[in-house]
């Protein structure tokens, strides 16, 4: 309870010493809430093929010449209004990348406090196997991964599992840094007072472990969290990019971006411009975020 | 001579670390394509009736058992031979070396953007931490790590392909042959197709070293040898370069090291957006018309690629710091 509080009292003055990471939350929060009630504030369904109209398809943002009122942000080659379809595709880049990062913070959390409790030959395993996977690119793995399958099954099953897929690619790979920082964590946790007060009294090791360690710990993980979430929302959006993620019947960002690309050259640029835009402010905030929150909950691991 | 013997030993532990690291790549190659590739569908098409079927398989050692055919395939693999491409009708390792020259030049002037920019970046914001061009610095690595590789290629394509007209948005241009390597660095073409592609893969990689080389030149500017150097009146410059720069190389090579794979992904990346006829891009079009052969090998070519580069950045390691070595021997 009380490092729940403390968290708190560390996030207000975190807030008030960093306007720019306040920014950051207000926007994250604003779009965040968009893309969760993108059902009920689009304007259309981009999934329902029925719900538009390839007559109105190229239509510009309504700040330009030729624009329709209907159309706020214009529309794609498909008839699709593009600020639906951003809200909607602003929706799925952020699930899987929540998804693909609770993945990660499953795996990764229990190897990291495993390593740094136990020690020993345990520890100097798992630290091994975080190195070689991270000498492994995750991207390049979760291209592999999700190329093969196309190869092997064909593109229509790739896009009916798209989501689960991505989720499982991009959270597996990227668990080191979880470890990480749970490991060094534990560590410098486990030789404090209280743990050894709750081992002399003979708690047992899980207990320990759940009630004096995590608690404890949560900050910096908090902060492993934020920038992870920028990387899988990154990772998702490339690999729908290559036309490895989600399909163009049920567009995220990257899919966005990639199916309007070729328009550029006809002058059409707003249909990959500004999903492109969306994904850069999301990122941005979250990166801005993660940086005031490793500042304001974690000074230990600011970079000088 | 005990330290040429240690090197040696040094390199030959590598070596025999990138050859298992290599087998393990050809093992997973095999799998892949025996559970994804039927050649016989390829060659004979569907029909053809099951007795033909089962003769030509048996011509080809199809049916052998598993173990027979891994061993074949890594016989062949090591002679070169890594099969045919359903697409070129070509020896599939032909047609990958032949896209290798393309990426190749591609990473090289991306790689050469990110040391001339991050050195004299990184050292700057070492040296003068509190200064405005430092604090701009480091603020605009975190709007760099932010944009994804291909967006900035299609921000770069809007504004100067499209919008402006000065630069050409896509392919290599006109190239020059020698011998096998076709080149696109020696015609004025073939330059101006490698500007746009070259900024955007540096754009990534960028923010990431100039952070790197800012703290690890910190580490070494905090520490003894250095307040030494400066108090026998060393000049400042000299410091920094000479004492402080040649130490701050090894953690910067280590932990570059760690990027070559993420590299070979956004080169992919990149080649995707300027249809840069490159490895990546012969990748993704072997995955969507499905040839097996063809990314099989694409696989074992970007693992060689990967197991070399390390074991050169280890190699490199050692040189600039022979202890490495015999830490590797304790």
């Amino acid at each position: 309870m009380s490092a729940r509080v403390s968290a708190l009292v560390a996030a207000r003055a975190t807030a008030l010493n960093h306007p720019l990471g306040l920014l950051a939350a207000i926007v994250l929060g604003a779009i965040a809430l968009a893309a969760l009630a993108a059902p009920l504030i689009a304007p259309q369904n981009p999934f329902d093929l029925a719900s538009f109209d390839v007559l109105d398809a190229e239509m510009p943002p309504l700040w330009l010449a030729g624009s329709d009122p209907r159309f706020l942000l214009g529309t794609d080659s498909q008839g699709r209004d593009l600020l639906s379809a951003i809200l909607y595709g602003t929706r799925i880049s952020l699930t899987v990348g929540i998804l693909a990062v609770a993945i990660q913070a499953a795996i990764g959390i229990p190897l990291g406090l495993i390593a740094g409790y136990t020690g020993g030959r345990v520890d100097s395993l798992i630290a091994r196997l975080a190195d070689v996977q991270l000498s492994l690119s995750s991207l390049m793995l979760a291209i592999i991964a999700l190329a093969l399958v196309r190869a092997g099954l064909g593109g229509e099953t790739l896009g009916r599992f798209a989501v689960p897929l991505l989720v499982l690619v991009i959270g597996l790979a990227e668990w080191p840094y979880f470890a990480r920082t749970a490991r060094a964590a534990t560590q410098a946790e486990a030789a404090k007072d209280h743990v050894r007060a709750g081992r002399a009294l003979g708690a047992s090791d899980a207990g320990i472990i759940w009630r004096h360690i995590l608690p404890n710990i949560l900050s910096p993980l908090i902060v492993v969290a934020t920038t992870q979430i920028a990387g899988a929302v990154m990772a998702e959006a490339a690999l729908s990019f290559l036309g490895l993620g989600l399909p163009v019947t049920q567009p995220s960002l990257g899919t966005l971006i990639r199916s309007g690309y070729d328009l550029i050259f006809a002058g059409i640029w707003w249909v990959t411009v500004l999903p492109g835009l969306a994904l850069v402010v999301v990122l941005v905030s979250v990166n801005l975020l993660g940086d005031a929150l490793r500042d304001g909950l974690d000074p230990r691991l600011t970079p000088r | 001579m005990q330290a040429l013997a240690t090197g040696l030993a040094f390199f030959a532990k590598r070596a025999a670390q990138a050859i298992l690291v290599m087998l393990a790549i050809a093992v997973i190659a095999f799998a892949v394509k025996g559970a994804l590739g039927d050649p016989l569908r390829e060659i004979m098409g569907e029909a053809v009736p099951e007795a033909e079927r089962a003769a030509l398989r048996h011509e080809l050692g199809l049916d052998a058992p598993w173990p027979a055919q891994l061993a074949r395939y890594l016989g062949n693999a090591a002679k070169g031979d890594l099969g045919q491409s359903y697409i070129y009708k070509r020896s599939t390792l032909e047609v990958v070396l032949a896209k290798f020259p393309a990426s190749f030049e591609l990473v090289l002037a991306a790689s050469l953007i990110v040391l001339l920019v991050s050195l004299p970046a990184g050292i700057y914001c070492a040296v003068r931490p509190r200064s405005l061009g430092a604090r701009l610095t480091l603020g605009l690595s975190v709007l760099g790590i932010s944009v994804p590789v291909f967006l900035t290629g299609i921000f770069l394509i809007s504004i100067f392909s499209v919008w402006l007209g000065l630069l050409p948005a896509f392919g290599r241009g006109e190239t020059v042959e020698l011998g096998f390597w076709e080149t696109g660095l020696l015609t004025l073409d073939g330059l101006e197709h490698l500007v746009l592609p070259a900024i955007t893969l540096s754009s990534i990689m960028l923010p990431l070293f100039i952070r790197l080389v800012r703290s690890a030149m910190l580490d070494q500017l905090g520490s003894d040898y250095v307040r030494t150097a400066r108090a026998k009146g060393a000049s400042s410059l000299r410091v920094w370069l000479n004492h402080a720069l040649r130490n701050a190389l090894l953690p910067i090579i280590a932990l570059g090291a760690l990027q070559i794979g993420n590299m070979l992904a956004f080169t992919l990346l990149t080649e995707t957006v300027f249809q840069w006829p490159g490895m990546g891009f012969l990748f993704l079009e072997a995955v969507t018309r499905a040839d097996i052969p063809l990314i099989t090998t694409y696989l074992v070519a970007v693992g060689l690629l990967f197991v070399v580069t390390n074991t050169l950045a280890d190699v490199a390691s050692l040189w600039l710091d022979p202890r490495i070595g015999l830490e590797g021997q304790r």
